[in-house]
């Protein structure tokens, strides 16, 4: 399954065009790693348990668009992008939404 | 007044600390930008049509915090209106350093440029002032062996 961000893919062609395709996934820490980052709040610097969440929950949410695409029979998904909100505190979702389409070799 | 004195510590803590934190992380920043140079993040969405390169997503993020002392100072300017220079620092560091990660993933792929730099920049509620989160991504562009 090929991903990307770009709308067109040099040396393909899109032969069939399925729509949109999106995964979500919303996650939050425990209170402990929300108590330690509120102590980080005073020193400042980077909250690698937050880094990490995030990043754990935009896989999550990749791989839930790559299975939505696979499953109406796309072989790549074009023009992605991602989105962030942060929903309550200490709970963010992440969305990502692309266009399932088929390639061939041109 | 013991109020006063916790205040006026959180204050100092936050400034040495943040101000300690900010040091280092710049330092690093410029550091590894200097040798991740030779690989360009462009936000043209237009690559190379000659077929030579195979295509990945690559991202990159940070979440960085605010201390004491840049929340305080933030507050202040908020009252008056103006600048708020201790939040632009922060969000120059997230900025560049999750352009750096997302270029380190790519160059571990063996990417010679990366296209289409997008950046998503969110409001992480962390604890009482807040924190905020820098994503880039693009699409890198890898060299075919086969031809």
């Amino acid at each position: 399954m090929l991903l990307s961000n770009l709308e067109i893919m040099p040396g393909k062609r899109v032969v069939r065009h399925f729509g949109l395709v999106q995964g979500s996934s919303v996650r939050s820490k425990h209170a402990g790693r929300d108590f330690m980052s509120g102590l980080k709040n005073i020193f400042g610097g980077e909250l690698t348990a937050y880094t990490e969440l995030l990043h754990d929950s935009r896989e999550q949410a990749t791989d839930r668009l790559k299975e939505q695409a696979e499953s109406i029979g796309a072989n790549a998904v074009l023009n992605i992008r991602f989105s962030t909100s942060s929903i309550a505190a200490g709970a963010a979702e992440i969305y990502v939404y692309g266009t399932a389409v088929e390639l061939e070799d041109e | 007044m013991s109020n006063v004195i916790g205040f006026i510590l959180l204050l100092l803590i936050g400034l040495y600390f943040g101000k300690r934190a900010e040091k280092r992380h710049y330092k690093s920043i410029i550091e590894r930008e200097h040798k991740l140079n030779a690989l360009p993040a462009i936000a043209s969405r237009f690559p190379p049509t000659d077929g030579f390169f195979h295509h990945q997503l690559v991202t990159g993020s940070t979440v960085v915090s605010s201390d004491y002392f840049k929340s305080f100072t933030a507050g202040l300017i908020n009252i008056f209106g103006g600048q708020v220079t201790p939040f632009e620092s922060l969000i120059d560091r997230a900025r560049r350093e999750s352009v750096l990660r997302m270029k380190a993933q790519a160059k571990a792929s063996g990417a010679e440029m990366i296209f289409n730099i997008k950046f998503e920049t969110s409001r992480i509620a962390a604890g009482r002032t807040g924190a905020i989160e820098v994503m880039s991504y693009g699409t890198a562009l890898i060299p075919r062996s086969d031809r």
